[in-house]
């Protein structure tokens, strides 16, 4: 069993951090406290912290942010960003205006 | 970290996360097993979020009024987060002749089984929603109908009943059920052994396999589902939307996205992997639809687009039974792709049939054992 799969291991309590007003994800405007609190009501990986907050849901869909939100999240949980699953690549890769990706035939 | 639990759920979607807040709200002890890493990754994280009575089988349809009427209202206070519900109505929309006499057919449905749904002129949709374009010739109108955010709930519920005390276990494949002297009790993982007075499973497509092993069959299948959802757009209208001819789903966000789900009509053949993926010539299928109706939508840039299964009945409503031949198990699966409208109401009817074994609505339309052949 890896080190995220039991929801109720003890994450201490937490604590406030000096830059937690800090933005990380840019496109929706995400500061590195929401995603810290986040993982203390049991947001785990990083598809839930998407899920939960937006996080790299925006725009850029994580390609800025991504990596900086694997630090927070491992460092809160007390593990390697190794240990953590990318979240899935969603096409397309740029944003695209509906009456553009329409016309495709 | 604890083995044994009055009542082993297989699957943490938005239906075994419901009924895990449920059951500890009620002071039962829970352990909740999820194969994938992630918490309600299937269909839960995967829909277009319509919380709708209008367009049901009417055998799902006091589930659906019972929810709406005294669960979704309070939800967000409930669970001390807001899940994005929206009661705003729900806009079926019709373009040509036959177009209206589908939706003229389906409001007919809707009101003998009591639903608040009538057919409305091209204009008096128009004035509901004054995006329309003027090709909409007519619309069928439920003003209770409304939509909330899947991936919220899901994880909403979830939160909740970690904070009640129970235990979330993911990366957990649930190989087996095993039995005990007649009676459901072990739940076999390929890590270990847990054990339960009552087991629910709610994994989906995936609930066919285990329960075929005790001799029970759930006669589903799995349906590919497709959605996009488009950059912010300003605050524009509130209500849920379908077309007669089931070109796209969708609605507004919070946040300003808009989400549409639709089809390209090659879903059954896709080549996937085994995975739920995006196919290339689906995405601008769905938008070509859209700007029909919607025009002013054109310029909005699509960001991202998904996929998922659904777990498709024989009949097109879900298994919602205890088994008589295997005490001690529930199932709650084969919700055919409306699931998530009626998941407050189903978690909280689980949890009633796990502790008392009588529930708030008659559930007898969802039996396991109601398929029969043709003749």
């Amino acid at each position: 069993m890896s080190k995220i799969n039991d929801r109720s291991r003890d994450l201490g309590d937490y604590i406030p951090g000096a830059d937690d007003e800090m933005i990380i994800c840019r496109c929706e405007e995400i500061t590195k406290g929401e995603i810290r609190r986040a993982v203390h009501d049991g947001m785990f990986t990083l598809t839930e912290i998407r899920r939960y907050l937006r996080t790299s849901m925006g725009l850029c869909q994580g390609q800025t942010c991504g990596r900086l939100i694997k630090g927070i999240v491992a460092k809160e949980l007390g593990i390697s960003p190794l240990d953590l699953e990318p979240a899935m690549s969603r096409a397309p890769m740029r944003p695209i205006e509906m009456k553009v990706l329409a016309n495709e035939r | 970290m604890k083995n044994n639990a009055d009542v082993i759920i297989i699957g943490s979607g938005v239906i075994g996360n419901a009924a895990a807040y449920y059951l500890a709200k009620k002071g039962c002890s829970v352990i909740v097993l999820e194969k994938s890493e992630s918490i309600g990754d299937g269909g839960s994280s995967r829909n277009g979020g319509g919380v709708r009575q209008s367009g049901r089988d009417k055998r799902e349809l006091p589930l659906a009024m019972y929810g709406i009427k005294n669960i979704w209202p309070t939800l967000s206070e409930e669970l001390e987060m807001d899940v994005e519900y929206y009661q705003e109505g729900n806009l079926r929309l019709g373009k040509t002749d036959a177009h209206l006499n589908v939706l003229t057919g389906l409001t007919k449905n809707a009101v003998d089984c009591g639903l608040d749904v009538k057919m409305i002129t091209g204009d008096e949709a128009r004035a509901i929603c004054p995006y329309l374009s003027e090709e909409v010739t007519g619309a069928s109108w439920c003003p209770t109908d409304g939509h909330a955010n899947p991936l919220l709930t899901t994880l909403a519920y979830y939160r909740k009943a970690r904070q009640l005390g129970v235990q979330f276990i993911t990366g957990e494949g649930v190989v087996e059920i095993r039995k005990i002297r007649g009676k459901a009790k072990q739940v076999v993982t390929e890590n270990g052994v847990y054990e339960g007075e009552t087991i629910i499973l709610a994994a989906g497509y995936e609930s066919r396999e285990l329960a075929s092993q005790l001799g029970i069959d759930i006669p589903m299948t799995q349906a590919l589902l497709e959605v996009l959802v488009t950059e912010a757009q300003p605050p524009m209208f509130y209500q849920m939307l379908g077309t007669a001819a089931a070109d796209f789903y969708g609605h507004q966000s919070t946040h300003g996205s808009f989400v549409f789900g639709g089809s390209s009509g090659f879903e059954g053949v896709n080549k996937d992997n085994g995975t739920p993926t995006t196919s290339s010539i689906t995405a601008p299928c769905i938008c070509r639809g859209i700007m029909k109706y919607f025009p002013i939508l054109e310029d909005a840039k699509i960001v991202r687009t998904w996929a998922g299964w659904m777990d498709v009945c024989a009949d097109m409503v879900p298994v919602i039974s205890p088994v008589e031949e295997v005490p001690g198990l529930i199932l709650a699966a084969a919700f055919s792709g409306h699931g998530f409208g009626i998941s407050p109401t189903v978690g909280m009817l689980l949890a009633e049939m796990a502790t008392e074994g009588k529930t708030t609505l008659d559930l007898s339309a969802f039996r396991y054992d109601r398929f029969k052949a043709k003749i």
